[in-house]
This record gives C-alpha cells, sequence and structure tokens, in this order.
C-alpha cells in the first residue's frame, strides 16, 4: 500500500446509511498528493454518495468513518466548508447561469469587490481572462454561458474551481456529454493540471479514459471498496477494471447476433433542415436507409447535426424550412407531428432522458404508457389495469429493477431509466426504433443489458437506428456505420470495413471537401 | 445515484400507494399507519381542524345548522379549485378567476334581471360567456405561448372592467326565486320524514352504497389482474368509516333544512372531475405535461391542444362558480369575486398541487379548500377579527405548503 504520508486524502471506513440502505459501507479511499485518481464503478455503486461525503454535502456527523487531508482529520458542515481547504467539485450537471457572463460565472459568490464593496468588474474581467487562459479556452471573458458549448462550459468550471485556489479537485463524470475532441482536450487539462500541483479526483464510466489518464484508481461495487489499483504499475487493463466493478467477466462487451437485413423500412432523401432560430443548414441534403432486422449507426461529431437530424424525421420536432422525402415501408409518409410519427411506425428516444425522456416525478407505470396511452383507451377512456399490466410486462421483460411498477422513475439507476424509455417506446410497436445515445451515463452491465434488448428486437424484425459518441458501440453493434460532418453524409461504411479511424476521418471532413 | 426531484408518492391515496404495503398485504400495522399518514395526512389535517374548531366553538360549528351553511358559503370556492387544481398540475396558474366569477354574474343579472330573461336563459349566457374567457386565455397560453400568469394577470383585468361596462358600474338585484334558488334552495320533503328530511338521507345511503360498489369494483379487478390489493378487514374498515361520516353529514343536513341543491352540483362536479383526471386521457396528458412538458412533446402529447382545453375548462367553471355566487348574493355586483382566485389557488396548494405542476388532485384539493371553509367559518362563529382571520389563513398556507415540501425532500433524499 502507499505509504501515509504520501498521501492529501485519506478517507477511512466510510458508512453512510440512508434509511433502509447502506449506500456506502467501510469504503477506504487513498489519494495520493499530486496524482489523477479514477473512482470507478456502476451505477449506484455509490460514487456520488462518497463524493458528496468528501464535499460536504452530507454534513460531518451524517455518516461514520473519518476523513482525513494532510494526514489531519477534517470535520465539513457544507460546501464552503470543503472549499476553504481547496476541495471543489465539478458535477456530471454543469451549475453554471447561463444568461451572466464566463467572468460572472467564475466569480459567483466570490465576487471581485473593489472599494465601497461594489463589484470591480474591470478586475472580475481581467482575472477571469487570465483564467481561461489557463485552461486554454480562447473566449472573451463578457460572453454569456449559454453561447458555449458543454465542452467550453465545462472548461469554465474548472477556470473557477482555479480561482477557488483548488488543491483537490473532483470531476464527476467530465466526459460524459463531450465529443471525442473535447474529451481529448479536456484530458490533456487534467495532465496539465496534475503537473501543476493539481490533484484530481474523476467519476468516470469510460474505461479507456480510466486506464489512459489515470495514476491508480480505486474500484466500488455495490457500497464498498473493491480494490485500488496502480495504473502506473501497469496492473489494470480495462478488462481487470470490468471484473472488479461487475464481479465477473465480461467476456463479450457486445453480444453476438446474427444479421438477417429484410426489406426496407426507412427512408430519407435528399434531408434538409434549418436551425430554428439562425439562418443556417443543420442537417443537408441528408439520404439514409434502413431494413428491417437492421442496427444502422450514425457517427458524428457533437455538432455534426445527429440528433437534429434525428428529430426532425420524428415528427418534426426540431428546426424549420424542412425539405426531403420521408419514406416509411416504400411508401412516402407526411410525419408533420410527433403524433402522426408515432402512428407511422416511428420511435424515437432522446439523449438526454431525464430532459426529454421521462417524467421523473411519475412511476414506471405512467412512463411506458405515456406514448402509446391510446392503445389503452377505449372513448378516451384509460384502462388502468391493463396498463400495469404493460408496465409489469415491461419490467419483466426489460429487467426493469425497481419494487414496482409503482416506484417513482425519478429515482432509478440511469441504465433502469433507459429501459423506462425503451419500455415506452416498444408499446407504441414502432417499425424502426431511433435511438439517441442509449447507453449514455449507464454503467457496464446495463449497457450489456440494452445491447442485448437491441438485439432481440432486431431478430423481430425491427430496424434501428442507433446514434452514438462512442465509436466502439457502433462498431460493436451495427451492420452499417453512416458518418455525419456539419450536416452532411460524408460516408456510409459496412460494419466490416469499419474501423475508428476511418471513421473519424470521415467524421472529420468538412463541408467543403465533400463532393 | 442520480438525483432527483421530489417524488409524487403520497399524493394520490388510492394510486402511488407504496408497493411494500400493498404486497403484504397490509397487515403489518406501523407500514400501514406510516404510509398512510403519509398519504392521507391532508385529511388527517382536515380531522384535526374540524375537532379543533368544534371543541373552541362547544360544538356550535358541527350543528346542522352550520354545516349547512358551510356548504352554501364555500361551494363556489370549491368549483374554481376543481378547474384551478387542474390548472395548476398543467404547470400554469390562472389568476382570473375572481373576475370571470364577477363577469358571468353580471352578464346573467343583466339577461335575466334587466332584460327579464328566464331564469335559464342566464345560465345559458354565463355558461357562453365562461367558455368564452377560457377560449382567449387558452389562445393565448397555448397557441401564442405567452405564460399563463401573464395572460390571466391580463385577463384579471380586462374582465374585471368589462363588469364594470357589463353592469355601468352599478349593482342588479333581485334575481327571481327560480334563479336564487340555484345556490339558496333545498331539496326537502319529497318523501317526508319527521323532524328531519327522509330524502337527504335516501340520497346520503344511495352515495354511500355506490361508493362502496365502485370500491369493490375496482377491487375485484385489481384481484382478477394480479395487483396487490388491502387486506379485507382494512376494505371493509375504510368502506365503514366513509360510510359513517357521509351518513353522518346527510344526518346533520337532514335535520336542518335538507340536501342542498348547489351540494349536488358540486357532488357532480367533483365526481366527473375525479374521474376526468385520473381515467381519461386528456387528464393523463395534463399530468404528463406538467410533469415534464418537452418529455410529453416528444410522446405525442398534443401539447397545445391540451393547455387550450384546460383554460377552456377553468372558463367553464368560473361560470359554473359565478352562477352559483350571483344566485346566493341574488344579484350582481362590481366587486364580486374579489379575491376568489387566491381562494382557489391556496385549496389547491394545501390539498398537495405542486408548484411546478405535474403534481395535485381534485380530491386533494377539495380537502384543501374545505380546510380553509372550515377555518373561516370556525373563527367567524367565535368572533374572531377579519384582520386576525387573514392572518391565520395565510399562515395555515405557508405551513401546509412546507410541511409538504418537508415530507417530500424526506420521501425524495436519494441515495
Amino acid at each position: 500500500m502507499v505509504p501515509t504520508n504520501d498521501n492529501i486524502l485519506e478517507m477511512r471506513s466510510i458508512t453512510k446509511t440512508f434509511p433502509g440502505v447502506a449506500a456506502l459501507q467501510d469504503v477506504n479511499l487513498a489519494v495520493r498528493r499530486g496524482e489523477i485518481h479514477a473512482i470507478c464503478g456502476e451505477n449506484g455503486a455509490g460514487k456520488s454518495t462518497l463524493m458528496k461525503v468528501l464535499s460536504g454535502v452530507y454534513p460531518s456527523g451524517s455518516y461514520d468513518g473519518e476523513i482525513l487531508l494532510d494526514g489531519e482529520p477534517v470535520h465539513f458542515r457544507g460546501i464552503r466548508d470543503s472549499e476553504s481547504q481547496g476541495i471543489v467539485i465539478i458535477h456530471q450537471e454543469l451549475a453554471l447561469v447561463p444568461y451572466l457572463s464566463i467572468a460572472e460565472n467564475i466569480f459567483l459568490g466570490n465576487e471581485q469587490r473593489g472599494p465601497g464593496g461594489l463589484i470591480d468588474w474591470n478586475r472580475t474581467n481581467a482575472e477571469a481572462a487570465k483564467l481561461l487562459a489557463s485552461v486554454g479556452l480562447a473566449e472573451n471573458p463578457v460572453t454569456p454561458v449559454v453561447q458555449l458549448g458543454v465542452g467550453k462550459q465545462q472548461l469554465v468550471e474548472i477556470a473557477k474551481a482555479i480561482s477557488k485556489k483548488v488543491r483537490l479537485l473532483i470531476l464527476d463524470e467530465p466526459t460524459a456529454a463531450l465529443n471525442d475532441v473535447d474529451s481529448a482536450h479536456l484530458l490533456d487539462l487534467m495532465r496539465r493540471l496534475r503537473d501543476e500541483g493539481i490533484t484530481c479526483i474523476m467519476i468516470s464510466h469510460k474505461l479507456n479514459e480510466i486506464t489512459a489518464i489515470a495514476d491508480s484508481t480505486t474500484v466500488l461495487r455495490d457500497g464498498r471498496t473493491v480494490e485500488r489499483l496502480d495504473v502506473a504499475a501497469g496492473e489494470v487493463t480495462q478488462e481487470r477494471i470490468i471484473r472488479g466493478m461487475v464481479g465477473r467477466d465480461l467476456n463479450s462487451f457486445y453480444p453476438d447476433r446474427v444479421s438477417t437485413p429484410g426489406e426496407e423500412v426507412l427512408r430519407i432523401e435528399n434531408w434538409s433542415v434549418r436551425h430554428p432560430t439562425q439562418d443556417r443548414l443543420v442537417v443537408d441534403g441528408a439520404s439514409l436507409n434502413v431494413r428491417a432486422g437492421e442496427v444502422v449507426g450514425i457517427a458524428g461529431l457533437m455538432g455534426a447535426g445527429r440528433t437534429e437530424l434525428a428529430m426532425s424525421v420524428f415528427g418534426r420536432s426540431y428546426g424549420r424550412d424542412i425539405t426531403g422525402r420521408l419514406f416509411v415501408h416504400g411508401r412516402e409518409v407526411r410525419a408533420r407531428t410527433v403524433a402522426e410519427a408515432i402512428r407511422n411506425g416511428i420511435a424515437y428516444a432522446t439523449e438526454d432522458r431525464k430532459r426529454f425522456g421521462l417524467n421523473l416525478i411519475e412511476d414506471i407505470r405512467r412512463n411506458v404508457s405515456a406514448a402509446g396511452l391510446r392503445r389503452l383507451a377505449r372513448l378516451g377512456w384509460v384502462h388502468d389495469n391493463e396498463e400495469i399490466k404493460v408496465a409489469e410486462t415491461s419490467r419483466r421483460d426489460m429487467n426493469i429493477k425497481a419494487p414496482s411498477v409503482m416506484s417513482v422513475v425519478g429515482k432509478l439507476s440511469g441504465g433502469n431509466q433507459q429501459k423506462v424509455v425503451l419500455s415506452k417506446w416498444l408499446f407504441t410497436d414502432p417499425d424502426v426504433l431511433i435511438l439517441d445515445e442509449p447507453t449514455r451515463g449507464i454503467d457496464v452491465g446495463a449497457k450489456f443489458e440494452i445491447y442485448t434488448i437491441i438485439n432481440r428486437l432486431v431478430a423481430d424484425g425491427k430496424a434501428v437506428i442507433i446514434i452514438s459518441s462512442e465509436l466502439p458501440e457502433l462498431l460493436g453493434m451495427c451492420d452499417r456505420i453512416y458518418t455525419l460532418s456539419a450536416g452532411r453524409i460524408t460516408g456510409e461504411v459496412p460494419v466490416a470495413e469499419a474501423t475508428q479511424e476511418k471513421l473519424m476521418e470521415l467524421m472529420a471532413k468538412d463541408k467543403e471537401s465533400v463532393g | 445515484m442520480t438525483s432527483t426531484r421530489p417524488s409524487s408518492v403520497g399524493k394520490r391515496p388510492t394510486e402511488s400507494a407504496p408497493a411494500a404495503a400493498l404486497h403484504a398485504g397490509t397487515s403489518d400495522p406501523r407500514t400501514l399507519i406510516m404510509n398512510n399518514l403519509r398519504q392521507s395526512g391532508i385529511f388527517v389535517a382536515l380531522v384535526v381542524i374540524v375537532a379543533l374548531f368544534a371543541f373552541l366553538t362547544d360544538g356550535l360549528s358541527l350543528s346542522p345548522g352550520n354545516i349547512t351553511n358551510i356548504v352554501l358559503q364555500y361551494s363556489y370556492i370549491l368549483v374554481l379549485a376543481i378547474g384551478m387544481v387542474i390548472v395548476i398540475i398543467g404547470g400554469h396558474i390562472d389568476l382570473s378567476v375572481g373576475s370571470v366569477v364577477a363577469l358571468t354574474g353580471a352578464v346573467s343579472a343583466v339577461v335575466v334581471i334587466r332584460q327579464g330573461q328566464p331564469w335559464w336563459v342566464g345560465v345559458l349566457a354565463a355558461l357562453v360567456v365562461g367558455l368564452a374567457v377560457g377560449a382567449w386565455h387558452g389562445f393565448w397560453v397555448a397557441y401564442v405561448g405567452i405564460p399563463a400568469f401573464i395572460v390571466t394577470l391580463a385577463g384579471m383585468l380586462l374582465f374585471r372592467g368589462l363588469t364594470l361596462r357589463v353592469l355601468d358600474n352599478i349593482s342588479l338585484s333581485p334575481f327571481p326565486a327560480e334563479y336564487n334558488r340555484i345556490a339558496a334552495g333545498f331539496l326537502n320533503g319529497l318523501i317526508g320524514g319527521d323532524g328531519y328530511d327522509a330524502f337527504t338521507l335516501l340520497i346520503g345511503g344511495i352515495a354511500v352504497a355506490g361508493y362502496v360498489v365502485s370500491c369493490f369494483r375496482t377491487r375485484s379487478a385489481r384481484v382478477r389482474y394480479q395487483q396487490p390489493v388491502e387486506s379485507f378487514a382494512l376494505f371493509v374498515a375504510r368502506m365503514a368509516l366513509v360510510g359513517a361520516v357521509v351518513m353522518w353529514f346527510a344526518w346533520q343536513l337532514a335535520h336542518a333544512r335538507g340536501l342542498p341543491i348547489v351540494l349536488i352540483i358540486l357532488a357532480a362536479l367533483v365526481l366527473v372531475y375525479g374521474l376526468l383526471t385520473r381515467r381519461t386521457v386528456f387528464g393523463r396528458q395534463v399530468y404528463a405535461i406538467g410533469g415534464n412538458l418537452s418529455a410529453a412533446m416528444l410522446s405525442g402529447v398534443k401539447v397545445r391542444t391540451v393547455n387550450f382545453w384546460i383554460f377552456v375548462n377553468m372558463g367553464f367553471l368560473s361560470a359554473v362558480a359565478g352562477i352559483i355566487f350571483s344566485s346566493r348574493s341574488n344579484g350582481a355586483q362590481p366587486a364580486a369575486g374579489n379575491m376568489f382566485e387566491l381562494d382557489a389557488i391556496a385549496a389547491a396548494f394545501i390539498g398537495g398541487a405542486a408548484v411546478t405542476g405535474g403534481v395535485g388532485t381534485v380530491v386533494g384539493a377539495m380537502v384543501g379548500g374545505l380546510i380553509m371553509a372550515v377555518m373561516s367559518n370556525g373563527m367567524q362563529l367565535m368572533g374572531v377579527d377579519q384582520s386576525l382571520q387573514s392572518v391565520v389563513k395565510g399562515l395555515v398556507l405557508l405551513v401546509a405548503v412546507a410541511f409538504d415540501v418537508y415530507n417530500k425532500r424526506r420521501a425524495g433524499a436519494s441515495r
């Protein structure tokens, strides 16, 4: 083990219980000064709870065990306490105020005051500019945050942390919402921060990132520490970490499937979509098709227009001035509203299930029936026992882990929420399912289950379109992959001929070079 | 691991009952009490307040005459609360209902009193005006996309002004006797009775029988679908309790002036709207919109249409309340219905509706309205000063919602 005096942080025998559940049991965590330490584990393993204990969200006294910072016991009563000691946590859902400027966000709660207690705007903006330079973000500090992409917002959060004299920076799923380029940039920045003496703790699902960047990693499972692995010592492969997380080997990450494509189910021709408020084409003359029993992937960098393409097809729920032709089973259809799209057998499962996919305050039953309620109704009256039966069937078939179908969806883990979303769309009995980032933010075990469900669907003759930022996922699941760049289809590659490099190259093609 | 919004458990006593208790066949008294307390905290609060004022007024508040009074005095607030809770579940608010009550009453008074039309023409005119006002609000909220707060704030001024115009700034009264009967009339002595009204008791008995039959059918359907149900003993106890309360209530009414006509209207509305919200596609879509607008939209809910009809319905119920109020006050006044919107909103929130939408029940709003009614009435009986009454009501609203928020936060504490 690591000698104690080398550690900036030690958490010993942390036990935290909620009524009826032990979220953490006897968890130990040791982080050396100046390293990048990864915490991994499935959803529900206790990663976020552990970080909430550390940052004082759960105040001292509400848990058992002790926290040593620089070898000294500390008792945080709130986030302000931990921040005053240089511990800053950046949550997965960024906490920036959209209509305030970058500089205002950075110094929010820590305003740069001049004489008379008034805010010194010159100093604020000048300091912010310095901080932005240190994280490599070339933006004007007076720019409103709402105008930045997620990747840049993440950098603003880090600049904000640095302004608080951070010594121990905690990043919760920092790259979950980022594309590959932004992710790489962020990982570079983390390395640089480490070299400048800032210790980083990173919670991540992306094992390739962990093996690429972390110096050591702690694996949690079911609220317990499984092991601490030293990456520097060369102990760690992705398979090794997976074994710790799930307690078993996943001999294959992607379940096998025999591909037997049938008739064409969906085809779009020359599909163009204009941005709802700006005068530019988000999708530009795209054509693609998908056949029954086939999984087709759409790869593209963030901003390439993947989601916009899917949503515009799905009842024109995105964009304006949509032109192009849409065929279902060879027949041209006009799906001008979501209801019409659903009637035509199209289903779209969103990339952001919390904001666009689920009614989080309702139970599983109501969420499963939400899109196909009319199937359960006669003359406007809902048959509520049938509804329960439908939900029960989904719970069983999808292996949704919840005490009952009356469980509130907001309390389920990401993987189970995603299964509810899938159940909802399957209940509409679609011919083609468009799955936008179907495994974002869910753990390895649940991912495998989602893949298995997708395979079951195509075996039943459904057509599936997967949009994903994770190229291995597309390569593992699809029969064909379209690449999208700046709203144009830049390539169509059968999976046998596809490699990550080839796809990246097509995804990065810019407009001019496309024929 | 995920952060959660407050859960809706405990909001719909008959629907979202935590599964553990259901699976256990509800034989464990402790889980039973815990779950039922959380579910029916609002009912407990009502019982406590009724008991408190019965004690403070030496039982006067529970006398037959006073119970009849409460029904007559607060029926229009309860009617408004039905519409308001639906508006709030959908994630909106309606600040205009007081003005709409005044306008519909005024139109009815002009038609009946000034123009001498029969009473039912006045009723129809009021309903048409109410629907038109609702459509007006619905148009701006649903199709133009203006927040309901602004639209109905404008409506509050607009329709108050129109009321003054319609009435030429003066009160109109009295209505003919038929019109006055809507809110002040009783069904009495239809089948006799000695010192009490047998008809009222009969209606009470029919209501209880209907309740038992419908509960039994629900229960057997659930059994048929292999759904967990409460233990039979508890089921019977619940029937007996509800039956006893209803029959006692009917007994008290029967010993006063009989069955108020307005109570029949109110009961019918509660029944219809209870079913509408729980069992129809429209009702479900209202909850879906309030719970997560974007998700509802992407699930094929026609959000605009639903929002439009939410407000048309509010306009309709405002007209019903306007008719009842004008009938009760036997005339139309320019200042009628002032601040009614606040009582209706308070009733919905005390009854457990969520400020953010997506949560609430018609029954909850009725209980919330009754809590306000019993308190106001009790304080009036005690001769409490008007100013102090207002203070107490304000505090009760605040405490009720704070308690609810606290409860949800506890229930929603996630890992």
